[in-house]
Protein backbone atom coordinates (compact mmCIF):
# COMPACT_ATOMS: atom_id res chain seq x y z
CA UNK A 1 0.00 0.00 0.00
CA UNK A 2 1.68 3.29 -0.98
CA UNK A 3 1.92 5.81 1.83
CA UNK A 4 1.36 8.92 -0.23
CA UNK A 5 -1.20 9.52 -2.89
CA UNK A 6 1.43 10.55 -5.47
CA UNK A 7 2.89 7.05 -5.39
CA UNK A 8 -0.29 5.36 -6.67
CA UNK A 9 0.67 3.76 -9.99
CA UNK A 10 -1.48 5.26 -12.71
CA UNK A 11 -1.59 4.38 -16.39
CA UNK A 12 -3.26 6.79 -18.76
CA UNK A 13 -4.67 5.64 -22.09
CA UNK A 14 -7.63 6.18 -24.38
CA UNK A 15 -10.78 4.11 -24.41
CA UNK A 16 -10.09 3.15 -28.04
CA UNK A 17 -6.68 1.76 -27.23
CA UNK A 18 -7.96 -0.09 -24.22
CA UNK A 19 -10.87 -1.70 -26.04
CA UNK A 20 -8.79 -2.56 -29.09
CA UNK A 21 -6.15 -4.14 -26.87
CA UNK A 22 -8.81 -6.30 -25.23
CA UNK A 23 -10.33 -7.31 -28.54
CA UNK A 24 -7.14 -8.19 -30.36
CA UNK A 25 -5.65 -10.06 -27.43
CA UNK A 26 -8.37 -12.68 -27.24
CA UNK A 27 -9.56 -13.52 -30.71
CA UNK A 28 -11.69 -16.63 -30.51
CA UNK A 29 -12.02 -18.32 -33.90
CA UNK A 30 -15.04 -20.37 -34.84
CA UNK A 31 -14.12 -23.77 -36.26
CA UNK A 32 -14.92 -23.58 -39.93
CA UNK A 33 -12.66 -26.10 -41.62
CA UNK A 34 -13.89 -26.96 -45.11
CA UNK A 35 -10.97 -28.84 -46.66
CA UNK A 36 -7.25 -29.52 -46.40
CA UNK A 37 -6.58 -25.96 -45.15
CA UNK A 38 -8.30 -27.02 -41.94
CA UNK A 39 -5.44 -29.43 -41.23
CA UNK A 40 -2.99 -26.53 -41.29
CA UNK A 41 -5.38 -24.54 -39.14
CA UNK A 42 -5.41 -27.36 -36.58
CA UNK A 43 -1.62 -27.52 -36.69
CA UNK A 44 -1.55 -23.79 -36.05
CA UNK A 45 -3.65 -24.14 -32.93
CA UNK A 46 -1.84 -27.23 -31.66
CA UNK A 47 1.32 -27.39 -29.59
CA UNK A 48 3.94 -27.10 -32.32
CA UNK A 49 2.91 -23.69 -33.67
CA UNK A 50 0.82 -22.71 -30.67
CA UNK A 51 -1.37 -19.78 -31.61
CA UNK A 52 -1.94 -19.22 -27.87
CA UNK A 53 1.20 -17.08 -27.98
CA UNK A 54 -0.86 -14.52 -29.88
CA UNK A 55 -3.99 -14.87 -27.80
CA UNK A 56 -6.21 -16.61 -30.34
CA UNK A 57 -6.19 -20.22 -29.29
CA UNK A 58 -9.73 -20.90 -28.12
CA UNK A 59 -11.55 -22.49 -31.04
CA UNK A 60 -15.26 -22.46 -30.43
CA UNK A 61 -17.86 -24.79 -31.83
CA UNK A 62 -20.53 -22.15 -31.50
CA UNK A 63 -20.64 -18.94 -33.56
CA UNK A 64 -22.24 -17.18 -30.57
CA UNK A 65 -18.96 -17.33 -28.69
CA UNK A 66 -16.54 -16.38 -31.48
CA UNK A 67 -15.05 -13.23 -32.96
CA UNK A 68 -13.22 -14.64 -35.96
CA UNK A 69 -14.20 -16.96 -38.75
CA UNK A 70 -11.31 -18.63 -40.56
CA UNK A 71 -12.77 -19.92 -43.83
CA UNK A 72 -10.36 -22.81 -44.35
CA UNK A 73 -10.95 -24.48 -47.69
CA UNK A 74 -13.04 -24.37 -50.85
CA UNK A 75 -16.60 -23.23 -50.36
CA UNK A 76 -19.18 -24.95 -52.52
CA UNK A 77 -22.27 -23.12 -53.67
CA UNK A 78 -24.34 -25.52 -51.60
CA UNK A 79 -22.35 -24.60 -48.48
CA UNK A 80 -22.54 -20.81 -49.05
CA UNK A 81 -25.88 -20.33 -47.24
CA UNK A 82 -24.50 -22.25 -44.25
CA UNK A 83 -21.39 -20.07 -44.13
CA UNK A 84 -23.48 -16.92 -44.34
CA UNK A 85 -25.82 -18.08 -41.60
CA UNK A 86 -22.97 -18.93 -39.22
CA UNK A 87 -21.40 -15.54 -39.94
CA UNK A 88 -24.72 -13.82 -39.22
CA UNK A 89 -24.99 -15.69 -35.94
CA UNK A 90 -21.65 -14.36 -34.67
CA UNK A 91 -21.89 -11.34 -32.35
CA UNK A 92 -20.23 -8.04 -33.30
CA UNK A 93 -17.38 -7.23 -33.59
CA UNK A 94 -16.55 -10.06 -35.96
CA UNK A 95 -13.76 -10.69 -38.41
CA UNK A 96 -13.16 -13.06 -41.31
CA UNK A 97 -9.91 -14.55 -42.57
CA UNK A 98 -10.05 -16.18 -45.98
CA UNK A 99 -7.48 -18.95 -45.77
CA UNK A 100 -5.84 -20.35 -48.89
CA UNK A 101 -6.24 -20.00 -52.63
CA UNK A 102 -9.60 -21.77 -52.85
CA UNK A 103 -11.37 -19.66 -50.25
CA UNK A 104 -9.87 -16.47 -51.68
CA UNK A 105 -10.35 -16.92 -55.45
CA UNK A 106 -11.53 -20.47 -56.08
CA UNK A 107 -8.03 -21.89 -56.48
CA UNK A 108 -7.76 -24.86 -58.79
CA UNK A 109 -11.52 -25.37 -58.64
CA UNK A 110 -12.46 -23.07 -61.49
CA UNK A 111 -15.89 -24.62 -61.96
CA UNK A 112 -19.61 -24.19 -61.45
CA UNK A 113 -19.77 -25.82 -58.05
CA UNK A 114 -17.23 -23.76 -56.10
CA UNK A 115 -17.66 -20.14 -55.00
CA UNK A 116 -14.89 -18.12 -56.66
CA UNK A 117 -13.91 -16.19 -53.54
CA UNK A 118 -15.74 -16.14 -50.21
CA UNK A 119 -15.85 -12.32 -50.34
CA UNK A 120 -18.97 -12.87 -52.46
CA UNK A 121 -20.64 -14.25 -49.35
CA UNK A 122 -19.04 -12.59 -46.29
CA UNK A 123 -16.84 -9.47 -45.84
CA UNK A 124 -13.21 -10.62 -45.59
CA UNK A 125 -10.64 -8.79 -43.46
CA UNK A 126 -7.47 -10.72 -44.29
CA UNK A 127 -6.66 -12.99 -47.23
CA UNK A 128 -3.97 -15.58 -46.54
CA UNK A 129 -2.39 -16.93 -49.75
CA UNK A 130 -1.05 -20.45 -50.14
CA UNK A 131 -2.22 -23.91 -51.14
CA UNK A 132 -2.55 -24.69 -48.30
CA UNK A 133 -0.86 -21.88 -46.35
CA UNK A 134 1.64 -23.10 -43.78
CA UNK A 135 0.71 -22.51 -40.14
CA UNK A 136 3.23 -19.68 -40.01
CA UNK A 137 1.37 -17.91 -42.83
CA UNK A 138 -1.88 -18.19 -40.99
CA UNK A 139 -0.29 -16.91 -37.79
CA UNK A 140 1.02 -13.98 -39.84
CA UNK A 141 -2.52 -13.44 -41.10
CA UNK A 142 -3.86 -13.38 -37.56
CA UNK A 143 -1.15 -10.90 -36.53
CA UNK A 144 -2.14 -8.73 -39.49
CA UNK A 145 -5.73 -8.91 -38.28
CA UNK A 146 -4.61 -7.85 -34.81
CA UNK A 147 -2.85 -4.84 -36.33
CA UNK A 148 -6.01 -4.03 -38.21
CA UNK A 149 -8.06 -4.21 -35.02
CA UNK A 150 -5.51 -1.92 -33.34
CA UNK A 151 -6.00 0.67 -36.06
CA UNK A 152 -9.78 0.61 -35.83
CA UNK A 153 -12.05 2.97 -33.93
CA UNK A 154 -13.67 0.98 -31.14
CA UNK A 155 -16.60 3.35 -31.01
CA UNK A 156 -17.25 4.65 -34.47
CA UNK B 1 -17.20 -66.46 -67.31
CA UNK B 2 -17.30 -65.08 -70.83
CA UNK B 3 -20.04 -62.66 -71.83
CA UNK B 4 -21.33 -65.15 -74.44
CA UNK B 5 -21.73 -67.76 -71.70
CA UNK B 6 -23.68 -65.27 -69.59
CA UNK B 7 -26.00 -64.57 -72.54
CA UNK B 8 -26.50 -68.29 -73.07
CA UNK B 9 -27.64 -68.73 -69.48
CA UNK B 10 -29.90 -65.69 -69.73
CA UNK B 11 -31.52 -66.87 -72.97
CA UNK B 12 -32.60 -70.10 -71.28
CA UNK B 13 -35.00 -68.16 -69.02
CA UNK B 14 -35.60 -65.11 -71.22
CA UNK B 15 -35.69 -66.56 -74.73
CA UNK B 16 -36.94 -63.36 -76.38
CA UNK B 17 -34.42 -61.05 -74.77
CA UNK B 18 -32.29 -58.89 -77.05
CA UNK B 19 -28.80 -59.35 -75.70
CA UNK B 20 -25.57 -58.39 -77.31
CA UNK B 21 -22.05 -59.35 -76.36
CA UNK B 22 -19.20 -56.93 -76.95
CA UNK B 23 -15.46 -57.26 -76.77
CA UNK B 24 -14.40 -54.73 -74.15
CA UNK B 25 -10.92 -53.24 -74.38
CA UNK B 26 -10.05 -54.30 -70.85
CA UNK B 27 -11.24 -57.88 -71.33
CA UNK B 28 -14.09 -57.61 -68.83
CA UNK B 29 -17.22 -59.49 -69.90
CA UNK B 30 -19.67 -56.94 -71.21
CA UNK B 31 -23.22 -57.23 -72.50
CA UNK B 32 -25.74 -54.79 -73.89
CA UNK B 33 -29.34 -55.05 -72.75
CA UNK B 34 -32.42 -53.48 -74.36
CA UNK B 35 -33.86 -50.60 -72.36
CA UNK B 36 -37.37 -52.06 -71.95
CA UNK B 37 -36.07 -55.47 -70.85
CA UNK B 38 -33.68 -54.07 -68.28
CA UNK B 39 -35.42 -54.96 -65.04
CA UNK B 40 -36.29 -58.58 -65.86
CA UNK B 41 -32.79 -59.18 -67.22
CA UNK B 42 -31.26 -57.71 -64.08
CA UNK B 43 -33.50 -59.84 -61.89
CA UNK B 44 -32.45 -62.93 -63.84
CA UNK B 45 -28.78 -61.95 -63.47
CA UNK B 46 -29.29 -61.69 -59.75
CA UNK B 47 -31.37 -64.83 -59.20
CA UNK B 48 -30.19 -67.51 -61.66
CA UNK B 49 -28.09 -70.01 -59.71
CA UNK B 50 -25.37 -70.08 -62.42
CA UNK B 51 -24.97 -66.30 -62.26
CA UNK B 52 -25.98 -64.88 -58.86
CA UNK B 53 -24.83 -61.32 -59.55
CA UNK B 54 -26.15 -60.22 -56.18
CA UNK B 55 -23.87 -57.21 -55.80
CA UNK B 56 -24.34 -53.97 -57.76
CA UNK B 57 -20.89 -52.42 -57.47
CA UNK B 58 -21.68 -49.19 -59.27
CA UNK B 59 -23.99 -47.56 -61.77
CA UNK B 60 -22.50 -44.95 -64.07
CA UNK B 61 -24.10 -42.91 -66.81
CA UNK B 62 -21.98 -41.83 -69.77
CA UNK B 63 -22.84 -38.86 -71.98
CA UNK B 64 -21.90 -39.45 -75.64
CA UNK B 65 -23.24 -36.09 -76.84
CA UNK B 66 -23.79 -35.40 -79.77
CA UNK B 67 -24.06 -39.09 -80.73
CA UNK B 68 -27.48 -40.74 -80.75
CA UNK B 69 -28.66 -42.40 -78.55
CA UNK B 70 -27.10 -39.89 -76.28
CA UNK B 71 -26.53 -41.75 -73.01
CA UNK B 72 -25.36 -45.13 -71.90
CA UNK B 73 -25.75 -46.45 -68.41
CA UNK B 74 -23.18 -48.95 -67.20
CA UNK B 75 -24.07 -51.35 -64.41
CA UNK B 76 -21.06 -52.96 -62.81
CA UNK B 77 -22.01 -56.26 -61.23
CA UNK B 78 -20.16 -58.75 -59.08
CA UNK B 79 -20.97 -62.31 -58.15
CA UNK B 80 -19.17 -63.05 -54.94
CA UNK B 81 -19.29 -66.84 -55.22
CA UNK B 82 -19.25 -69.16 -52.26
CA UNK B 83 -15.78 -70.20 -51.15
CA UNK B 84 -15.27 -73.97 -51.10
CA UNK B 85 -18.31 -74.80 -53.24
CA UNK B 86 -16.65 -74.51 -56.62
CA UNK B 87 -18.22 -71.11 -57.25
CA UNK B 88 -15.70 -68.63 -58.57
CA UNK B 89 -16.23 -64.91 -58.08
CA UNK B 90 -17.03 -63.16 -61.36
CA UNK B 91 -17.71 -59.71 -62.67
CA UNK B 92 -19.97 -58.42 -65.40
CA UNK B 93 -20.54 -55.10 -67.09
CA UNK B 94 -24.11 -54.52 -68.26
CA UNK B 95 -24.75 -51.58 -70.57
CA UNK B 96 -27.96 -50.03 -71.77
CA UNK B 97 -28.40 -47.38 -74.45
CA UNK B 98 -30.60 -44.46 -73.43
CA UNK B 99 -31.96 -41.76 -75.79
CA UNK B 100 -31.93 -38.23 -74.37
CA UNK B 101 -35.63 -38.01 -73.50
CA UNK B 102 -36.18 -41.64 -72.47
CA UNK B 103 -37.20 -42.93 -69.09
CA UNK B 104 -35.04 -45.67 -67.66
CA UNK B 105 -36.73 -48.33 -65.52
CA UNK B 106 -35.23 -48.23 -62.06
CA UNK B 107 -33.37 -51.30 -60.86
CA UNK B 108 -33.63 -50.28 -57.21
CA UNK B 109 -36.25 -53.01 -56.82
CA UNK B 110 -33.58 -55.55 -57.81
CA UNK B 111 -30.59 -54.08 -55.97
CA UNK B 112 -31.49 -51.56 -53.22
CA UNK B 113 -27.97 -50.16 -53.69
CA UNK B 114 -29.14 -48.64 -56.97
CA UNK B 115 -31.31 -46.10 -55.15
CA UNK B 116 -28.67 -43.47 -54.43
CA UNK B 117 -26.67 -44.21 -57.59
CA UNK B 118 -29.75 -43.51 -59.69
CA UNK B 119 -30.37 -40.33 -57.75
CA UNK B 120 -26.81 -39.29 -58.57
CA UNK B 121 -27.38 -40.10 -62.25
CA UNK B 122 -30.55 -38.02 -62.17
CA UNK B 123 -28.82 -35.17 -60.35
CA UNK B 124 -25.77 -34.86 -62.59
CA UNK B 125 -27.02 -36.18 -65.97
CA UNK B 126 -30.76 -35.53 -65.81
CA UNK B 127 -31.68 -39.13 -66.55
CA UNK B 128 -35.21 -39.91 -65.42
CA UNK B 129 -35.81 -43.24 -63.74
CA UNK B 130 -39.34 -44.59 -63.70
CA UNK B 131 -40.62 -46.36 -60.58
CA UNK B 132 -37.82 -44.99 -58.45
CA UNK B 133 -38.89 -44.68 -54.79
CA UNK B 134 -37.29 -41.28 -54.13
CA UNK B 135 -35.99 -39.52 -57.24
CA UNK B 136 -34.57 -36.14 -56.18
CA UNK B 137 -31.19 -34.46 -56.25
CA UNK B 138 -28.52 -35.97 -54.03
CA UNK B 139 -25.39 -33.80 -54.41
CA UNK B 140 -26.36 -30.45 -55.92
CA UNK B 141 -28.62 -27.98 -54.10
CA UNK B 142 -32.33 -28.76 -54.48
CA UNK B 143 -33.02 -25.61 -56.51
CA UNK B 144 -30.13 -26.15 -58.94
CA UNK B 145 -30.84 -25.61 -62.61
CA UNK B 146 -29.35 -27.94 -65.21
CA UNK B 147 -27.34 -31.13 -65.01
CA UNK B 148 -23.64 -30.36 -64.47
CA UNK B 149 -21.97 -33.50 -65.85
CA UNK B 150 -23.68 -33.32 -69.23
CA UNK B 151 -21.25 -32.58 -72.03
CA UNK B 152 -23.10 -29.40 -73.01
CA UNK B 153 -23.02 -27.92 -69.51
CA UNK B 154 -20.55 -25.03 -69.05
CA UNK B 155 -17.60 -25.44 -66.72
CA UNK B 156 -18.05 -22.04 -65.16
CA UNK B 157 -21.39 -20.36 -64.66
CA UNK B 158 -21.90 -16.64 -64.24
CA UNK B 159 -24.46 -16.61 -61.51
CA UNK B 160 -24.74 -14.88 -58.17
CA UNK B 161 -23.95 -17.10 -55.21
CA UNK B 162 -27.19 -17.91 -53.46
CA UNK B 163 -27.08 -17.47 -49.71
CA UNK B 164 -30.45 -17.39 -48.00
CA UNK B 165 -33.33 -15.12 -47.20
CA UNK B 166 -33.02 -13.99 -43.57
CA UNK B 167 -35.90 -15.28 -41.51
CA UNK B 168 -38.45 -12.50 -41.06
CA UNK B 169 -40.87 -13.03 -38.19
CA UNK B 170 -43.72 -10.57 -37.69
CA UNK B 171 -44.73 -9.41 -34.22
CA UNK B 172 -47.92 -11.50 -34.34
CA UNK B 173 -46.04 -14.63 -35.37
CA UNK B 174 -43.51 -14.04 -32.62
CA UNK B 175 -46.18 -13.69 -29.93
CA UNK B 176 -48.11 -16.70 -31.23
CA UNK B 177 -44.96 -18.81 -31.21
CA UNK B 178 -44.07 -17.68 -27.70
CA UNK B 179 -47.53 -18.50 -26.38
CA UNK B 180 -47.52 -21.90 -28.07
CA UNK B 181 -44.17 -22.69 -26.45
CA UNK B 182 -45.44 -21.63 -23.01
CA UNK B 183 -48.57 -23.72 -23.55
CA UNK B 184 -46.45 -26.79 -24.32
CA UNK B 185 -44.29 -26.11 -21.26
CA UNK B 186 -47.40 -25.91 -19.03
CA UNK B 187 -48.66 -29.25 -20.33
CA UNK B 188 -45.34 -30.94 -19.63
Amino acid sequence: MPEQEEDVPVLLTTVDKMVNWARRSSIWPVTFGLACCAIEMMAMSASRYDIARFGAEVFRGSPRQSDLMIVAGRLSRKMAPVLRRIYDQMPEPKYVISMGACASVGGVFDNYAIVQGVDQVVPVDVFVPGCPPRPESLIYGIVQLQKKIDRSKAFA
Amino acid sequence: MESTAVIEVLLRTLPAAQLESVQAGDGMPTIYVALDELVETCRALRDLPELRFAFLVDLVPVDYHPRQPRFEIVYLLASLGVAGFGDTPKRLRVKVRVPADAEVPSVSSVWPAANWSEREAYDLFGINFSAHPDLRRILMPDDWEGYPLRKDYPVQIKERVKTYEPLQVSQEQFVANLEATRERARKD
